[in-house]
């Protein structure tokens, strides 16, 4: 079963067309990781499936709704976590869970949702209180409070520290044990290749590349291979590193000498979203 | 109304935590009555100048709350993505809303209430007459100012404009239109000024009832002028108003 399916999905502001016909399905249960750099077209994409923006064209399917409608049984399935909202800073952790709690027919237990983000002991804390980590897990625990199938998670750890960073994805990884299905917009490579079953590499409103983290980093068939000669480091790139390799060992053992420095590495996935996307900074 | 219920109490709760919005929102027209009846005296539309001042603070109070009060509130939570997070829940934005206008319209009937009961201590200032056209007066009032504070929304770009703009508005309208004395021996342009805007009219009907003893429906004049005032809110809010930051 898929939770979402967009076929051929366009919108344009004024003269800049944002998404140019876009394809891709999401299957239930999947955490799919929609990436790119800025500007090319992640919040677009997720801000017409959460229901916040109306398309041009295409077709758009969300747990079976229209999200254009944006209907309340639509509403009652979907957590959103949106890339910059702030929320009331005099209420405490708990009493926001409540307020957000009372909106659903069928909310978990506010203090599940509240251990579930790791903040039980910020549980009576006022908002304005928290760091910034804590108010995005807080962002994170009103999202699941109306036990929602699917959420979407917009950039969730822009801005962490590396140590919050793990923790959010520890979370993001026991949502998905749960069963939930969760569509995540990041520009962190590793965070991608460390939590989505499946990606896809969106450039100026198109995607270019779709696939599981090692299917993307298999459609690049390089070899780098990296020494030192007469101490400078020599960088090669080749589609056949074996005979590379061989003919500069043979060389090296002719002479006699070391290949000192010596590195053979295949490509990470920066590397390969670094080539899809242009993005050379 | 378990969802209208839930909303309001914690709008309730959320307005009465924020010192800022208690003081600005509550306390000023309090404050100022209690100022004001100090340093003046003599008479008002014929009356001892302390129920004329009340009658001017409830009408200050009115624009104050529902106007002012209202429109830097939802500035607030829109420039902060309060609002644009909140219609992704199921929660209706027809009740949100209405939980919102009523909360405001709570804090200021506790407001006038207070006006009533520091205008008796202090200055012995009379209950109200017709309790009843009273209720409705304001009621008309707060709903009109609240239409204009939705729409105002839409003109404000930022939370550090809001209320700076608010009160360069609602201060001088409260000057213009007599909440801090009578108009009679403003100039003649002044005077013109006023006669435009709704709060004259609001205090017309306010000081019908509370200093003539009159009815509200004897002041078909205010009723229409407030409730146009409304109406053109209203349909300026349904253009302009928008739930995500600018």
């Amino acid at each position: 079963m898929s939770a979402i399916q967009v076929r051929d999905l366009r919108k344009s502001y004024g003269e800049h067309e944002a998404l140019r016909g876009i394809t891709f399905q999401i299957n239930e249960g999947e955490v799919f990781g929609l990436l790119g750099p800025n500007g090319a077209g992640k919040t677009t994409t997720v801000e017409i499936l959460e229901g916040y923006r109306k398309r041009d064209a295409g077709e758009v399917s969300v747990l079976g709704f229209d999200p254009a409608e944006a209907s309340t049984q639509f509403r009652e399935r979907v957590g959103v976590v949106l890339q910059q909202s702030q929320l009331f800073s005099t209420l405490t952790v708990a009493e926001t869970h409540s307020l957000f709690a009372g909106y659903y027919e069928h909310p978990r237990d506010v203090d599940d949702v509240i251990a579930l983000v790791g903040l039980t002991d910020k549980s009576d804390a006022r908002v304005k209180t928290l760091s910034g980590g804590q108010k995005r897990r807080l962002d994170l625990g009103i999202a699941l409070v109306g036990d929602p199938d699917l959420i979407f998670l917009d950039e969730p750890t822009t801005g962490f520290d590396p140590a919050a960073r793990r923790a959010a994805w520890e979370m993001i990884r026991s949502l998905r044990s749960l069963g939930k299905t969760i569509l995540l917009t990041t520009h962190y490579l590793d965070e991608a290749e460390q939590l989505a079953d499946r990606l896809a590499v969106l450039r100026d409103g198109q995607i270019i590349s779709e696939g599981t983290p090692s299917d993307l980093i298999g459609s690049s068939n390089e070899t780098e291979v990296r020494y030192l000669r007469d101490g400078r480091e020599v960088v090669v790139r080749t589609t056949e590193p074996t005979r590379l390799l061989h003919e500069l060992t043979q060389e090296a053992l002719a002479e006699g000498r070391e290949l000192e420095g010596l590195s053979v590495r295949r490509p990470t996935l920066e590397d390969v979203y670094l080539l899809l996307t242009g993005d050379e900074s | 109304m378990r969802l209208l219920w839930h909303q309001l109490r914690y709008e309730q709760l959320v307005f009465w935590r924020s010192r800022e919005a208690a003081v600005f929102v509550f306390l000023f027209p309090v404050l100022l009555f209690a100022l004001l009846t100090a340093v003046y005296s003599g008479t008002i539309q014929g009356r001892p100048a302390p129920w004329g001042l009340l009658a001017g603070m409830l009408g200050y109070g009115t624009a104050n709350t529902a106007f002012a009060g209202l429109a830097i509130l939802l500035v607030n939570r829109r420039e902060l993505g309060i609002l644009k997070r909140i219609r992704a829940t199921p929660l209706p934005t027809a009740t949100y809303l209405t939980a919102v206008l009523i909360s405001i319209m709570i804090v200021f009937a506790l407001q006038a209430v207070a006006l009533f009961v520091l205008g008796h201590l202090l200055k012995s200032t009379p209950w109200p007459g017709h309790l009843i056209s009273l209720v409705l007066t304001l009621a008309l009032g707060g709903a009109a100012f609240a239409g204009l504070g939705l729409a105002i929304t839409g003109f404000i770009r930022s939370v550090e404009g809001s209320s700076a703009v608010l009160n360069l508005i609602v201060l001088p309208l409260a000057f213009l239109s007599g909440s801090f004395g009578t108009t009679n021996h403003y100039p003649r342009v002044l005077k013109a000024v006023g006669d435009v805007l709704p709060l004259k009219y609001l205090l017309d009907a306010v000081n019908a009832v509370y200093l003539h003893g009159r009815q509200l429906w004897d002041e078909p004049t205010a009723v229409a002028v407030l409730a146009g005032w409304g109406v053109l809110g209203i349909v300026v809010a349904v253009r302009k108003f928008r739930w995500e930051p600018t």
